[in-house]
């Protein structure tokens, strides 16, 4: 069977993208260390320009032997992430320069990543979910660890890679199972036996439960999430930043593929799965982040509840919960993008500084920074007119019309919870005494994306619309 | 047929009891080559199953290369023994617990496969009948053309784990002496070696 014109006109993002990453470390490799700079921004504009081919000029259907499949959800979901990934290369050149580990391979590795979520959410296999798994996980690992110097640093990307394992091992199990008993890998095949009742059920069930679990693993959903808090806390900050983005955004992405695709007729099975799984997750990412003194692990639980929420919209299975979820990540984007790029401008006499105690009194040294991180706490927080609220609105219109009341209803009051740290760091940079005032550096392109995602999210709600047709077309890709 | 199940149990004998004398010995060495013979006999299971490409790739791959890597790593690491024994009974009770869940597990699913399974297709889906061809050409006949995609973006994993081995390890030391051989075969005759006459008794100073 040779390989068709449209599968290479189908897959040309991912191959400019491969392409291109391998071109750029040919060049880091033959320049040594010095080609840093350019192969970062170089990385940029290719993630970038992957983003515009995706949709410029837009085709859908399944390629490479139906491995690989295009649509219009799949595309948004790559758009966000290489967005996520190229805004994230810039805004560590500064952190890494100061730790003396700029090197050109960072860049690359994030680009290859991106690589591999763009075939995770474009999988149409179990074999080729896993691979692109791989891909992004094996990227993951190095560069969690990738400030080798410092024991956290690489404790994290030891942890990372340990659990990481385990739960990929998880997943293959879940997959061989299913394998088993649908006689099928390709998601087509697994269908097709579930409708047409030649699947023994419970054994796909079961399968099906080590799969979720691997894939709750991944975007770090509760009782999966323990690796988050750590691996935020010890992975240098830029790249925290990075993993509260892109990962999620595939991770989630490819659940729903999985989940609405071939096991669509299993729905009521795993939707009990995931509306526990994501009650669970608001729940912890609101009480666990009470007492955190740290900013990096106060993310961390803070991005396990926005899982939670995110997963809220997928339990309803519905159009609208689909539609919910896509908006929610792209706003989910920009607040942590956003926040992060704060986080990241916190240093005290040119040492990074990571807690909260160390905001006192920002909001009169340093008024703008103070006022864009209030945006962002409040947004997160879900306090209109601000686009976060939005978001949770949209996932609880659509758990409610999926006549999921209880869990919409612990959904708001996890997030009254969480509102309480949101405002705590409110307070603390508003009405704390200034210790000794953080530095008053210039960074560029970080501080630039605060502001800049500081404006989105403030002025969103003047113009919901455009964003929230976007997540309707993306949602119309699986319900033709 | 008896020829083959003699066989079959001589093969899975040894690999179990082998796989024990990898967990129990004391001395990690030993583990290592008992592994070694583990790997080989599950080698030839898959033999008698007929899959003979699998079997080429378990002894090139594992004994070839993971065993002989372990070696290097146990060999060169200093382990002792003892001490990574002194929690062996404290763990036991736990260890064997998911092991029998783990087996319950796996004996549940084997009696809920009989049930009601799909035959399994998707090699008959590249229009290879599996009877009629030796597996190698089977396999060949659809790695590079129904799998071609999985099978570069395999590469594009190997690339990553190159990558992040070299990140991570490779550190630039100063003053470290490199062989420069040009600057050794370009060196004139003069520098390299002097004439020197020396006088009787005399020696070199």
């Amino acid at each position: 069977m040779p390989i068709g014109l449209e599968s290479w006109t189908l897959a040309r993002p991912e191959i400019f993208l491969a392409a291109s990453t391998a071109l750029l470390l040919v060049y880091g490799v033959l320049r040594g260390e010095g080609s840093a700079s350019f192969v970062a921004v170089a990385t940029t504009i290719a993630l970038l320009v992957t983003a515009v081919l995706i949709f410029v000029p837009y085709r859908e259907g399944t390629a490479f032997a139906s491995l690989f499949v295009v649509d219009r959800l799949t595309g948004t979901m790559k758009v966000l992430m290489l967005v996520g990934a190229a805004i994230a290369i810039p805004m560590s050149r500064a952190y890494f320069e100061r730790v003396q580990s700029w090197r050109f391979e960072y860049p690359l590795l994030v680009a290859l990543s991106a690589l591999g979520m763009m075939l995770m959410i474009s999988a149409n296999d179990l074999m080729s979910l896993y691979v692109g798994l791989e891909l992004q996980s094996l990227a993951l690992y190095v560069i969690a660890a990738f400030q080798r110097d410092t024991v956290r640093s690489t404790e994290a990307g030891v942890k990372y890679f340990v659990l990481g394992s385990v739960a990929s091992g998880m997943l293959l199990f879940g997959a061989s199972l299913i394998y088993g008993f649908c006689g099928g890998t390709a998601f087509v095949q697994i269908s097709r036996a579930l409708i047409d009742g030649k699947a023994g059920e419970l054994g796909t069930v079961i399968g099906l439960v080590f799969v979720v679990a691997g894939l709750a693993f991944k975007i770090a959903a509760v009782p999966f999430h323990m690796w988050t808090p750590d691996v935020y806390e010890g992975a240098p900050t830029p790249v925290t930043a990075f993993f509260a983005v892109a990962p999620k955004i595939a991770a989630i992405s490819l659940t729903v593929s999985v989940l609405m695709g071939p096991f669509k007729p299993l729905f009521p099975q795993w939707q009990q799965i995931i509306v526990v799984v994501s009650v669970l997750s608001m729940a912890l990412g609101a009480f666990a982040a009470i007492g955190q003194p740290n900013i990096k692990r106060l993310m961390a639980y803070s991005s396990i509840g926005n899982v939670g929420y995110i997963l809220l919209g997928v339990a309803s299975g519905s159009e609208k919960g689909i539609q919910a979820m896509v908006f929610y990540l792209a706003i989910y984007l920009v607040m942590t993008l956003g926040t992060f790029a704060i986080i990241l401008m916190m240093q005290r006499r040119n040492v990074m500084v990571e807690n909260i105690s160390d905001l006192a009194g920002l909001g009169r040294t340093q008024p703008m920074m103070a006022f864009a991180m209030l945006l962002f706490m409040f947004s997160l927080a879900g306090i209109p007119p601000l686009a976060g609220f939005w978001a949770k609105l949209y996932v609880f219109m659509a758990a409610i019309e999926a006549r999921l009341f209880w869990p919409a209803v612990l959904g708001v009051l996890a997030s009254v919870v969480a509102s309480y740290y949101y405002l705590r760091i409110v307070k603390v940079m508003y009405f704390d005494e200034p210790t000794e005032a953080l530095d008053r550096t210039a960074f560029g392109v970080t501080r630039a994306v605060a502001f800049a995602a500081a404006l989105i999210v403030a002025v969103f709600s003047l113009a919901p619309q455009p964003l929230s047709l976007v997540a309707a077309a993306a949602a119309k890709g699986l319900f033709p | 047929m008896l020829l083959q199940a003699i066989a079959f149990y001589v093969f899975a004998f040894v690999t179990m009891a082998s796989g024990a004398m990898v967990v129990v010995s004391r001395n990690p060495i030993y583990s290592v080559l008992f592994l070694i013979l583990a790997f080989f006999n599950a080698a030839a299971l898959f033999l008698l199953l007929g899959a003979e490409f699998i079997a080429m790739i378990l002894i090139i791959v594992y004994v070839g290369a993971v065993a002989v890597l372990f070696l290097f790593v146990v060999m060169m690491l200093d382990i002792k023994v003892t001490a990574l024994r002194e929690g062996f009974l404290k763990y036991f009770p736990i260890g064997a617990l998911i092991g029998l869940v783990l087996l319950g597990e796996i004996l549940f699913a084997l009696g809920v496969f009989g049930g009601g399974s799909a035959t399994i297709t998707s090699l008959d889906k590249a229009g290879v009948s599996v009877g009629t061809m030796d597996n190698t050409r089977a396999i060949g006949q659809v790695l590079y053309t129904q799998y071609f995609y999985l099978f570069q973006a395999a590469g594009a994993v190997l690339l990553v784990a190159m990558i992040g081995a070299i990140v991570l390890t490779l550190r630039r030391r100063p003053g470290v002496r490199r062989q420069r051989i040009s600057e050794q075969l370009f060196r004139p005759k003069d520098q390299a070696v002097t004439v020197v006459k020396v006088p009787t008794r005399g020696g070199v100073s």
